[in-house]
C-alpha cells in the first residue's frame, strides 16, 4: 500500500486517533498501539501546560506517534489561533488540527472562522488540518489558503452515523489535490473501510474506539477495515453496473 | 389560562423562541467576526419571563401526575431526541418503575457523548456574609452566627491548599452581601486566582448584564445561579427578605448572563423545598428556551437537594434517592448535550453509584464554609458535607468504575 504523504511527512497508517474519551491513560496507549496510527490528535484544553507527569500531554509525547494538537473548544479565528500557539509551543510542533465550533451541543465546525483562521496559521507556518462539513467549495478555498489537507465530517461529531455526506465526500476526493481525511461520524470499522475505499485518503476515529467495551481490539479492528478499504481502492474496485453481459448492442458495428 | 396546553399557544411560544434565534443568527453574521459577543441577542431583549407566564404551576402538577406507563415508554423510546412533554412523563412518578431502564439508557448515551471521563471541581467559599433571610440556608441574614469574608492573603492560602489536591478547576461561592461581596470584591478575586486556574465559575449573588461582563473579562467562564423554586407565589415564603425575595430579577438572571457571554450556565432547583418533578419542569423548560436563545453557551444542571442545616427548616418534599436518580437519567434522556453535576453533599454511596448513571462534574473534598482549606477558621457553613472523602479517594473510586477523572478541559486562552 502506499504511504500517506502529508506536508511532506510520510505514514504508513491511514488512521487518525482523537485521544478524548479514554477510561485511562493506560488503555489509551494500548488502543493507539493495536491501531496502528502514527497520528494521535489531542485537545489544547485537556494539556496542562505547567507540569504534572499524569498529564495527557505528557504521556502522549512518550508514545511513538507524531501529536496533532487540536484547537477545540475555540469559539472563533482568534481564540483558535491562541490556541494554535500554545500548542506549538506545549507540544513542540506546528502541526495543527484546526476546529471552531461555535456550538458547543452539536460541535458543527464554523466555515467562515475556520477559513480566516486557516488563512493565518498558514501565514504564521502552521501545517493546517482544518475539520471542516464536507462542503466542496470551502474544501478548494482552504487548499488554496495552503492548508496541507482537509478534514471534512461524514456526519456530525460523535453520532457514529457514518458517510452521510458520502455524495458531498466523493466530490470533495474527486477535486481535490491535497490529502482528504474524513473525520467524525466513523462509528463503525465498516464506516471507515468505506470512506478509503472512496478515495478518501485517511479517516480520523475517536469514540468508536474509546467507548467500545473493548477498545484494544476495536482499535485493532479498525486498523484492518482501513487497510482493507484502501487495498481496495488501490486495487481498483469494479464498477457497480446494472446489465450482466458485456456486450455493447449500440457500438458492436463499428469493430 | 386554560388553553395552556393547547397546541395553540405551545406553537406560539416556540415561534417566540425561533425567531429570537433567528435574528440572533442574522444579526452575529454582521458583527466583527473575531469577537465573541451574544449582544445580537441583547438587542432582541427577550425573556424567559414570556414562555414562563404562559404556564401555570398546578397545571403542569396536574400533566405530571397523569402521565402514563406508556407515555414513560414513548419518551424512552426518544431517548437522545426527546421533547420536553417526555421530560415529563421522565419525571413522572409512574416512571420510578422504569427507573433501571432509564439508568441504562442514561448510561448508555452519557458515555457516547462525554465517553469515560469525569470532570473534576471544587468550591472555595469566599464568604459566609448574607444580607438575605433564606429559610433552608445556613447563610441566612438570622442566623446569629459570625460571619466571615476572605482577604486576598487568606484566599492565597485556601487556593495553594486547593492547587495540592491537584484541581484546575474552581467554583467561586459566596452569599449575598454587597457593600463587602460586591462586583468589585468579586472582580479583584477573580483576577488574584486567575493564573493559577485553567477553569474559573461563579455561584453568587444574582448580578446585572455588565457587572457579568466585568467578571468574564476578568477570567470567569461558567455563572451559575439556582432559581431555588419556579413555585411564584411559594418562593415568597422561603425568600423573606433581601434582595433575592425579587422572584423576577432572579428568573431572569440566566438572560442577563447569557447575553453577558458566558461560556456556560448553570441552572437548577433546589431540591425538597417544593415538588421537585414540577420544579424540575420548569428547569427544563428554562433551559430549553435558554438554549434556542444563547446558543453558544454551555449549559450545565446540578442537584442540590435539600439537607438539614444549622437553625433551617428540614425538607418540604423530602426526594429519596431513587426519586434523584430518577431526576438524574431523566435529565440525560431529554438532554445528551448537557453536563450534570453532583457536589457533596450526596452520601459516598450514593456518589459511587452516580458516577455511571449520567453524571459528568463532580467535586471532592469539599468545605463550604470560607477559609476552611488553609486559615481554618472554623466558620458557618452552608451545608453540612455528606462525602468527605479527600479528591485522591474519590479519584480512586472514579477509576475504578472505568472512568478517568479529568483534571484540566478548559484553558485561559478561550
Amino acid at each position: 500500500m502506499k504511504d500517506l504523504t502529508i506536508a511532506n511527512t510520510n505514514f504508513h497508517s491511514r488512521l487518525l486517533l482523537g485521544s478524548g474519551k479514554f477510561s485511562s491513560n493506560q488503555i489509551m496507549a494500548e488502543a493507539i498501539e493495536a491501531s496502528g496510527t502514527q497520528l494521535v490528535t489531542v485537545a489544547m484544553k485537556r494539556v496542562d501546560v505547567s507540569k504534572n507527569e499524569s498529564d495527557i500531554g505528557n504521556f502522549l509525547r512518550r508514545l511513538n506517534v507524531q501529536l496533532l494538537p487540536n484547537t477545540s473548544g475555540a469559539r472563533n479565528a482568534k481564540e483558535a489561533i491562541l490556541a494554535a500557539e500554545l500548542g506549538r509551543e506545549a507540544l513542540e510542533t506546528n502541526w495543527m488540527k484546526l476546529e471552531i465550533h461555535p456550538d458547543p451541543r452539536y460541535l458543527l465546525p464554523d466555515p467562515v472562522e475556520t477559513l480566516s483562521a486557516a488563512i493565518e496559521l498558514v501565514k504564521r507556518g502552521f501545517i493546517v488540518l482544518p475539520y471542516l462539513h464536507a462542503d466542496p467549495v470551502l474544501c478548494k478555498k482552504l487548499e488554496d489558503a495552503g492548508t496541507a489537507a482537509v478534514m471534512p465530517l461524514g456526519s456530525p461529531i460523535g453520532s457514529n452515523k457514518g458517510l452521510q455526506t458520502r455524495s458531498m465526500l466523493e466530490i470533495i476526493i474527486r477535486e481535490s489535490k491535497i490529502p482528504v481525511i474524513v473525520d467524525a461520524g466513523i462509528g463503525a470499522p465498516s464506516h471507515a473501510a468505506e470512506a478509503l475505499e472512496m478515495g478518501a485518503d485517511a479517516v480520523l476515529v475517536n469514540t468508536a474506539i474509546a467507548v467500545a467495551e473493548d477498545p484494544v481490539t476495536m482499535g485493532r479492528a479498525f486498523r484492518l477495515a482501513v487497510e482493507a478499504g484502501r487495498m481496495a481502492f488501490e486495487s481498483k474496485l469494479g464498477a457497480v453496473s446494472p446489465f450482466a453481459e458485456a456486450s455493447s448492442p449500440l457500438t458492436a458495428f463499428l469493430d | 389560562m386554560k388553553f395552556l396546553f393547547s397546541g395553540i399557544t405551545i406553537r406560539v411560544t416556540k415561534k417566540v423562541i425561533e425567531s429570537n434565534f433567528v435574528v440572533a443568527l442574522l444579526a452575529n453574521s454582521k458583527m466583527e467576526s473575531a469577537a465573541y459577543s451574544q449582544s445580537a441577542a441583547a438587542a432582541v431583549h427577550s425573556s424567559f419571563r414570556e414562555v414562563f407566564d404562559q404556564y401555570s404551576w398546578d397545571e403542569v402538577s396536574e400533566r405530571i401526575y397523569s402521565k402514563t406507563e406508556a407515555d414513560v415508554i414513548g419518551a424512552l423510546e426518544n431517548a437522545g431526541n426527546a421533547s420536553i412533554n417526555d421530560f415529563m412523563a421522565l419525571v413522572s412518578p409512574v416512571a420510578l418503575k422504569y427507573v433501571e431502564e432509564m439508568a441504562q439508557r442514561s448510561h448508555r448515551i452519557t458515555r457516547k457523548r462525554f465517553g469515560n471521563v469525569i470532570q473534576m471541581y471544587i468550591p472555595l467559599y469566599l464568604s459566609n456574609e448574607c444580607q438575605n433571610i433564606c429559610t433552608y440556608c445556613g447563610f441566612s441574614f438570622d442566623n446569629r452566627i459570625e460571619r466571615l469574608t476572605l482577604n486576598e492573603d487568606q484566599a492565597l492560602r485556601e487556593v495553594e491548599a486547593i492547587k495540592a489536591m491537584g484541581y484546575d478547576h474552581i467554583l467561586l461561592v459566596t452569599g449575598e452581601a454587597n457593600r463587602t461581596v460586591g462586583v468589585d470584591y468579586l472582580e479583584k478575586m477573580v483576577k488574584l486566582i486567575r493564573p493559577q486556574f485553567s477553569g474559573i465559575m461563579i455561584e453568587v449573588q444574582p448580578l446585572e448584564q455588565h457587572e457579568y461582563e466585568r467578571l468574564i473579562e476578568a477570567g470567569v467562564s461558567s455563572v451559575l445561579v439556582y432559581q431555588e423554586t419556579y413555585h411564584e407565589e411559594n418562593y415568597r415564603i422561603y425568600h423573606t427578605k433581601g434582595k433575592k425575595s425579587n422572584f423576577h430579577y432572579r428568573l431572569d438572571t440566566p438572560d442577563r448572563i447569557g447575553r453577558a457571554g458566558a461560556h456556560r450556565i448553570g441552572l437548577g432547583a433546589l431540591l425538597g423545598l417544593e415538588d421537585w418533578r414540577v420544579d424540575s419542569f420548569f428547569t427544563a423548560l428554562h433551559l430549553d428556551y435558554l438554549e434556542k436563545t444563547y446558543w453558544k453557551t454551555k449549559y450545565s444542571i446540578s442537584f442540590p437537594r435539600l439537607r438539614p442545616a444549622v437553625g433551617c427548616q428540614q425538607p418540604n418534599h423530602p426526594m429519596s434517592d431513587k426519586e434523584l436518580v430518577q431526576l438524574i437519567c431523566a435529565w440525560r434522556i431529554f438532554n445528551e448535550n448537557l453536563e450534570l453535576s453532583l457536589s457533596t453533599r450526596e452520601s459516598q454511596q450514593f456518589r459511587n453509584h452516580a458516577v455511571k448513571l449520567g453524571i459528568t462534574s463532580i467535586s471532592a473534598g469539599s468545605k463550604t464554609n470560607p477559609g476552611e482549606y488553609a486559615n481554618h477558621f472554623h466558620a458557618l457553613e452552608q451545608f453540612e458535607v455528606s462525602d468527605g472523602r479527600s479528591p485522591r479517594e474519590v479519584a480512586d473510586m472514579i477509576s475504578s468504575h472505568g472512568y478517568e477523572p479529568v483534571w484540566k478541559d478548559w484553558d485561559k486562552v478561550f
